[in-house]
């Protein structure tokens, strides 16, 4: 079953091709990480699925949804974690999660339920009256991902979740990012080749604008001959023989 | 359910940064107090409390539009911004859920002003009600303000127009703190031409309970605030879609 088809989606700013004619299917409960140096073209990818940037020409299908005719429903089921935290500062914990329940329409019992869900979920606990604003990098980012997951989404999309963040503020997202998968579709956008190949059951590299790679980590060792995900990357996006 | 939520969130936000406490609530408490000291030490009618207590509630709404202005060119360049774009908010929301947390701050603030200009002197009667009225409509203008201003400037720029320029334009162009006449015909003129003294006017006409004669002011904040509330709707849908 696919979760998420794209036909020749592009993207242009003025004279620049940030996503060019990108063809790509993801299978429902997949993880899919899109890779590439700065500026490839990954998160104008995520926005463009998300609906928070105009798509220039093609389409994508989410769960067999235009993003361009039926972009309504498909917010219904999908849900973004940006690259930069997103969370209220002078809101507590609670108050986020409490805010983004209510504006999906939550009633106050699912609404408890679910904060309670996420609390234990995402360990909040300590921290749920405590204002966002005032929460560590690695806290605010494991709130942003909990806000995004309120929904109930089946497709997930995380930009760069764990940049900036420590080492072990990185393990726990990895944790709670494995934990998620094969129960909805996830779709991240990394620079960490490790946290790819940790992760991903496929990766797509891009290179300006275009997907340049798509396959299992392992396969994509095995067609650059190389032994670790962070070679395979720099012979692809060098456009080395392979 | 959806705009409350959103217009709960803004609430919290504008109230819970001490600096737009302090000047929402406090500095136009400590206008009427500075300045009615001056009164009682000068021996001429500069700021009599009947007089003035209006001008300072209408000068207070200023910040009304800066509070509005900065939140939502704040939130403009932040991501749970664009978190928000992908739920089911609809721009509609958007625009109400920024509009309506700030009227009752607006009237909360001009509250205050009032209890406080009464313990400073100012006979308590029911035209303090019906001028709290007037101000609930002119408030819309100045969030209507901070909503254009929001949706066209940044955070920074946002400092220095509403910041500067517009309280400077609500101080010296509405009468609060002196005779228009004294500056000129050309002045005048200008001043009105613009919607702050009437403002102005309409709340000392509303507060002196003479509603008749307040109402050529009243038309003219009505006119700003349609010209300006539809502008600011309209610019700020424009820049949702260009976001894109």
């Amino acid at each position: 079953m696919i979760a998420i088809k794209t036909e020749g989606l592009t993207k242009k700013y003025k004279d620049i091709i940030a996503v060019n004619n990108l063809n790509l299917e993801i299978k429902k409960g997949e993880l899919f990480s899109l890779l590439g140096v700065n500026g490839a073209g990954k998160t104008t990818t995520v926005k463009m699925l998300c609906g928070l940037t105009a798509v220039n020409s093609g389409n994508a299908f989410l769960n067999g949804n235009s993003i361009l005719t039926d972009s309504s429903k498909c917010k219904k089921f999908i849900s973004v974690s940006p690259q930069e935290t997103a969370v209220a500062p002078n809101l507590t914990v609670k108050e986020n999660l409490k805010l983004i329940c209510e504006i999906y329409g939550f009633k106050k019992e699912k609404c408890e339920n679910k904060i309670n869900e996420l609390v234990n979920q995402f360990d909040l606990s300590a921290i749920l009256n405590k204002k966002a604003g005032k929460l560590s990098g690695g806290w605010q980012r494991r709130l942003s991902i909990a806000l995004s997951l309120i929904s109930e989404p089946e497709i997930l999309f995380l930009d760069e979740p764990t940049l900036g963040l420590d080492v072990l503020a990185r393990s726990d997202l990895w944790d709670i990012i494995n934990s998620l998968k094969g129960k909805i579709t996830l779709v991240l956008t990394t620079h960490y080749m490790e946290e790819a190949e940790v992760l991903s059951d496929r990766i797509g590299i891009m290179k300006n604008g275009r997907l340049v790679a798509c396959d299992t980590p392992d396969r994509l060792k095995e067609k650059t001959a190389t032994e670790t995900l962070e070679k395979a990357f720099i012979k692809i996006v060098k456009g080395e023989n392979i | 359910m959806k705009i409350l939520a959103f217009s709960k969130r803004n609430a919290k936000e504008i109230m819970r940064d001490p600096l737009n406490l302090f000047f929402g609530l406090g500095f136009p408490i400590v206008l009427l107090l500075l300045l009615s000291i001056i009164q009682k030490n000068v021996p001429v009618s500069l700021f009599e409390i009947e007089h003035l207590t209006p001008g300072v509630t209408v000068f207070g709404l200023s910040f009304i539009t800066l509070f509005s202005a900065v939140l939502i060119s704040k939130d403009r360049e932040t991501a749970f911004f664009a978190r928000l774009y992908t739920t089911p908010l609809k721009p509609s929301d958007f625009i109400l859920g920024y509009i309506l947390p700030l009227l009752p701050i607006a009237l909360a603030q001009g509250v205050i002003c009032y209890i406080f200009a009464i313990v400073l002197g100012l006979k308590p009667s029911l035209n303090i009600i019906v001028a709290l009225i007037f101000l609930s409509f002119i408030s819309l203008f100045y969030i209507a303000l901070g909503l254009l201003c929001g949706s066209i400037l940044n955070s920074k720029q946002v400092g220095g127009v509403c910041g500067a320029l517009l309280t400077n334009f609500s101080a010296w162009l509405s009468g609060i703190w002196f005779d228009i006449n004294l500056m000129g015909e050309v002045f005048k003129k200008i001043a009105y031409l613009l919607p702050f003294i009437h403002a102005v006017e309409l709340e000392r006409k509303a507060l002196s309970g003479e509603i008749l004669n307040a109402t050529p002011h009243f038309l003219v904040v009505l006119g700003y605030t349609a010209v300006i509330l539809a502008l600011a709707v309209f610019i700020f849908l424009k820049k949702m879609k260009t976001t894109k």
